[in-house]
């Protein structure tokens, strides 16, 4: 078996535009071992919810989409396999967490009727009292005090930051071994989205699941990531375990990046370059000794 | 920037405002018996999270609906429900995202002009130059004028927005979560060019963000809402390193900070919450 969970590498990926072809991932080669926690932080538009989504394989049907590269989940290369396969890991091998939980929840179906789908998705002849009992022990577990309750609510009947753990909740319960956060939590408020943070960590540390974080929110990324990737237009700058990667920023775009983010021990107001002499420079990898 | 001089003769002045929304059955106490004042030239920043009113105080400022109890002025004059043109013109608002604030068919060059037009800025002939020089002062080349807020990235249409807010020249701006919607490299240079206008123009901000990191470093006084009721108002150093209230001090604790020195002193305001 490999050592890694998710092993990417020269991953591409262009899109028929009028003109031709427009690449938007030049070449991403990254991985994640099993129980780590990665994240890939960028600014909107760097490439990093279009790695998520092919991974999950959900470009593949997408007419004007090309890729190429290859995607090892588990050692099996993905991209050589049918959709039909990659259609079988969602939500039992990989699931994902979108960043509106309110909007990723069916707002017709009630939270028991969704839960009793993810739970048939891992086994199929689940029985409806069993779902139920299983939901309510998942809903204990990321700390919902009223888990009958939640369950014959609909989404718009509760809060975001509720909503936002029943999808935690969902999203780990047929135990996936790779777990995809796409910005977690942005479009909650900062103390519900520290508890959600919070939860979520101590959850996939005690299930040991790996996790692919992606946000640009480099705080939320120093508190929760074991690795960090960071991504710019398309290719990956620097990489390092997070500790050093934040003491020791060493790419002039993580540098600004880093820069570019107001104290609240104060300083005032950052002082940014127009320029972006160096944003394009090689990659910097932390854990490559030069 | 914090230490700005400013002689405190209030500019806006709220006196034990109250706003009640009532939904058939039951009533929602949305703002309850708010105080404050702010100065000319200050920048108040309103932070607080959803639900905790600040987007009603906002738009009580601006006159989108009456106060259900308590009164307002400006510049030592009770702000009546129904707004003149010129009570209009003096407070301004700037939101989170201009993509939705900017009227996709109109140019950039025709949202400022109608800016000019409503409020009888300049005559005429002037005001093409007036555009130009209002782009100007944010930082945009003044062939913008001609292109629509689709061909513009997220940074140059907040200019815009910020452009047209300045326009008819107001005394005070509300800026709705101004840098919100923005990457970060592009809400420093926003935030930026905020504090040189408000330098510049001697502006007056009430600046509502839920970001604290911004907060910090480029508000004078802060105002905490919780539930619809104010829980704090202190100089902003004042709050992040002496935080009274409870509530205050655990939304700085649940900011994710990047730095040492950051966590350190979120630590701190954690253990007095612990301790208290």
């Amino acid at each position: 078996m490999s050592d890694f969970i998710l092993d990417i590498r020269d991953l591409r990926l262009a899109f028929k535009v009028y003109e031709g072809m427009t690449e938007v991932l030049h070449g991403i080669s990254l991985n994640i071992r099993r129980g780590e926690k990665v994240a890939l932080v960028g600014e909107s538009g760097s490439g990093k919810s279009v790695t998520a989504r092919i991974i999950l394989g959900l470009l593949h049907e997408l007419k004007t989409a090309r890729i190429s590269g290859r995607v090892l989940f588990n050692g099996d290369d993905l991209e050589t396999q049918p959709i039909s396969v990659r259609h079988g890991l969602r939500g039992t091998a990989i699931s994902m967490i979108f960043q509106d939980p309110t909007s990723s929840l069916n707002p017709v179906y009630s939270i028991g009727v969704q839960f009793e789908d993810v739970l048939r998705r891992g086994d199929r002849r689940i029985s409806s009292k069993s779902a139920q009992d299983r939901a309510v022990s998942l809903l204990r577990d990321v700390a919902i005090p009223d888990p009958e309750r939640v369950l014959v609510s609909y989404p718009f009947q509760l809060s975001g930051g509720m909503n936002q753990r029943v999808m935690i909740a969902m999203a780990l319960a047929n135990e996936p071994s790779l777990l995809i956060a796409d910005e977690p939590g942005t479009a909650l408020d900062v103390t519900v989205q520290a508890q959600t943070l919070n939860l979520m960590r101590d959850l996939v540390e005690r299930k040991a699941t790996s996790v692919l974080f992606i946000s640009h929110n480099l705080g939320v990324v120093r508190e929760f990531a074991d690795r960090v990737y960071v991504i710019y237009k398309g290719r990956l700058v620097e990489h390092g375990a997070t500790e050093e990667l934040f003491h020791r920023p060493r790419h002039p775009y993580t540098r600004a990046l880093m820069d570019a983010v107001p104290r609240i021990t104060g300083g005032g107001i950052p002082e940014i370059s127009e320029s972006d002499a160096g944003f394009a420079d090689p990659m910097i990898d932390h854990e490559v000794i030069s | 920037m914090n230490d700005v001089a400013c002689e405190f003769r209030p500019v806006l002045e709220v006196r034990k405002v109250s706003k009640v929304f009532s939904t058939g059955s039951h009533e929602i106490n949305a703002l309850e018996s708010v105080s404050l004042s702010v100065a000319r030239g200050e920048c108040l920043a309103v932070v607080g999270e959803s639900g905790s009113g600040k987007t009603t105080f906002a738009n009580m400022l601006l006159g989108v609906y009456a106060p259900s109890a308590g009164e307002m002025y400006l510049d030592g004059h009770p702000l009546p429900a129904r707004r003149t043109l010129n009570l209009r013109r003096a407070i301004q608002l700037v939101q989170q995202n201009p993509l939705s604030s900017l009227n996709p068919r109109r140019t950039v060059g025709a949202s400022l002009k109608l800016a000019l037009d409503v409020h009888r800025i300049g005559d005429r002939a002037g005001r093409r130059g007036r555009i130009a020089a209002l782009l100007d002062e944010v930082g945009l080349p003044t062939d913008f004028a001609q292109r629509f807020p689709a061909a513009l990235s997220g940074g140059q249409r907040q200019r815009v927005a910020i452009a047209r807010a300045i326009a008819c020249e107001p005394e005070v701006l509300v800026l709705d979560e101004p840098t919100s919607a923005l990457d970060v490299l592009v809400q420093a240079r926003v935030l930026k060019l905020l504090d040189d206008l408000r330098q510049r123009r001697n502006l007056t901000y009430v600046f509502i963000t839920h970001d604290l990191g911004v907060v910090r470093n480029i508000a004078d006084r802060v105002a905490v809402f919780e539930r619809g009721q104010l829980v704090e108002q202190a100089p902003t150093a004042k709050l992040f390193e002496q935080p009274a209230n409870a509530y205050t001090r655990s939304l700085i604790g649940a900011i994710p900070v990047i730095t040492d020195e950051e966590e350190a002193l979120r630590r701190k305001v954690l253990e007095e919450n612990d301790s208290g």
